[in-house]
């Protein structure tokens, strides 16, 4: 499904985010990425959903090779990704229900499934009650619970979680990954890029780990390891 | 198709009603934009009107000889009559020359006294030449001289007694007019600046939101749409208010005006033309918003 051959990117000769990075993932897998601040995990989110180009190799997503989509068409591909942030990134102007909406939306879903679906999806989030509230009347735990069902509303093929815990207390955080855990166990593929030792020990689920931008270690069932 | 559109015109409206302190600004802006706009137009309508009233004071007037003959002098009235230069031409004859002097002097007892006491009119028949522009004044008078009308008229015709005047009249007249003109521009491309650099701004200050519509997979129209739609609204809220501020301003100062310009009245020309001011309003306006808002998104539309 995700197939990263040889990729580097390479902002200038004083930094390097990625190095001949190569792995695949395939459908249905939780696969966490990890390592220390400045790593690449970012770079390698932000490669895989078309924000950045690799300066060297190729990234491809299912039938997508994405680092040779133009602008024009990266909105359609993005509507078979769902992807959440540590700084859950809704749109401040709309409820919690209109933010997982505009997924639906932008997508040009009728509304006779627009309000079918939010409803349920919310449920599924506990967050029936908050519907009408605007995010800075959410906690952060809610507002990722928004960005979670925002992301999975229009039934992505894959999850990309970028450090969604970071903002968040150990209850909200362990929330956050066993809803993570529920949206892969209905079969969607969860990629989830931390640094939080506790998660990936958790978790006992594939562990990427990166170090300088260069994969150091991929393990099937992996641990938390820097050295 | 239509979905797409119905809902960029449904986040434009709910966009607009929700960021509102940023719509009421963006609006004041161009409320401010418009009003200068309608000053230009204004100062235009006042500036025609003041060098017509003093273009309608330049004439050339030819005096005839007591002697000459009434069809003589409308003769040559016909052949000044013929002149492209030629506005029009007035006929005043001995009688009603003397009919104006004697009006225009009743309240002297002494020279009313003096002209009932001639036997004969001592005045002569002249003719009053208007040309379509002051710069003509100059072809009329080689006319008047090069027609060997010496033997029907009495002296030069005025134009050369006041061609100075005459000659700074016409240097006033097409300075305000070009001036005018000149100002209306720069103004309006100021006034123009000012609400793309408002509207710029407050896309900028929308740029997270609109990096997130591009991430959860919007389309350029969609992200761009509610934006241009927002800037529509903007233009013809404006415009609306812009014209209510006006109209008691305009009310005010009209009175003011008509000590500078006799006969005047610009609060009749606003009222006259307020739909047609409310349209120009409207197209600069709405144009400039939805303009502004389409350019101002585009860098953030990239990746």
């Amino acid at each position: 499904m995700i197939n990263f051959q040889t990729v580097s990117k390479v902002y200038n000769s004083h930094s390097v985010a990625l190095e001949d990075v190569s792995f695949e993932v395939g459908p249905g897998e939780f696969v966490s990425i990890t390592g220390r601040s400045g790593a690449g995990k970012s770079t390698v989110i932000k490669l895989l959903v078309g924000e950045e180009k690799p300066s060297k190799g190729r990234v491809f997503f299912s039938q997508y090779e994405v680092n040779k989509l133009k602008d024009k068409e990266l909105p359609a591909f993005r509507r078979h990704i769902g992807v959440i942030f540590q700084d859950f990134r809704l749109l401040p102007t709309k409820t919690a229900y209109e933010n997982v909406a505009f997924a639906l939306e932008v997508a040009g879903r009728p509304q006779r499934d627009i309000d079918e679906l939010v409803p349920q999806v919310l449920d599924m989030v506990g967050l029936s009650d908050k519907a009408k509230n605007f995010p800075h009347e959410l906690s952060g735990g809610e507002k990722q619970r928004v960005a979670i069902a925002r992301a999975m509303i229009h039934r992505p093929e894959i999850v990309i979680a970028d450090e969604p815990t970071g903002n968040l207390d150990p209850l909200n955080t362990f929330e956050i990954i066993r809803l993570l855990e529920k949206i892969n166990q209905l079969g969607t593929t969860v990629l989830l890029a931390t640094h939080d030792k506790e998660i990936i020990n958790d978790l006992e689920k594939r562990v990427i780990t990166l170090d300088r931008g260069r994969v150091i270690r991929d393990e099937a069932k992996g641990k938390y390891i820097l050295v | 198709m239509f979905t797409i559109i119905s809902r960029i015109i449904y986040f434009g409206f709910k966009n607009f009603w929700r960021n509102g302190w940023l719509s009421t600004a963006t609006v004041a802006i161009m409320v401010l934009a418009l009003l200068v706009f309608v000053g230009l137009l204004l100062f235009g309508f006042v500036a025609d009107q003041a060098s017509a009233s003093i273009q309608d004071k330049i004439d050339i007037s030819v005096y005839f000889k007591t002697t000459t003959s009434e069809d003589q002098i409308l003769s040559i009235k016909q052949s000044l009559e013929s002149l492209s230069e030629v506005k029009n031409v007035e006929y005043i004859s001995r009688d009603r020359a003397l009919a104006i002097f004697k009006e225009s002097h009743k309240g002297d007892s002494v020279i009313s006294q003096g002209i009932n006491e001639l036997d004969i009119n001592p005045l002569e028949a002249s003719l009053n030449v208007k040309a379509r522009r002051p710069d003509q004044y100059a072809a009329i008078a080689d006319f008047l001289n090069s027609a060997n009308l010496g033997a029907y008229t009495d002296g030069q015709p005025s134009y050369y007694k006041n061609q100075v005047v005459i000659d700074r009249l016409t240097a006033i007249v097409n300075n305000v007019s070009r001036g005018g003109f000149a100002l209306t521009l720069f103004l309006a491309l100021i006034a123009g600046l000012v609400v793309f650099n408002t509207i710029r701004l407050a896309i900028y200050s929308n740029r997270d939101e609109i990096g997130v519509m591009r991430v959860v997979g919007a389309s350029n129209s969609l992200v761009r749409g509610p934006l241009v739609v927002e800037g529509v609204i903007s233009g013809i809220l404006a415009s609306i208010f812009s014209l209510v501020i006006a109209a008691p301003i305009v009310y005010f100062i009209s009175p003011h005006l008509k000590v500078f310009v006799p006969g005047l009245d610009v609060f009749q020309y606003f009222s006259a033309h307020i739909v047609r001011l409310f349209a120009y309003q409207l197209i600069f306006a709405v144009g400039i918003g939805s303009f502004s808002s389409f350019i101002a998104v585009r860098r953030y539309l990239k990746n």
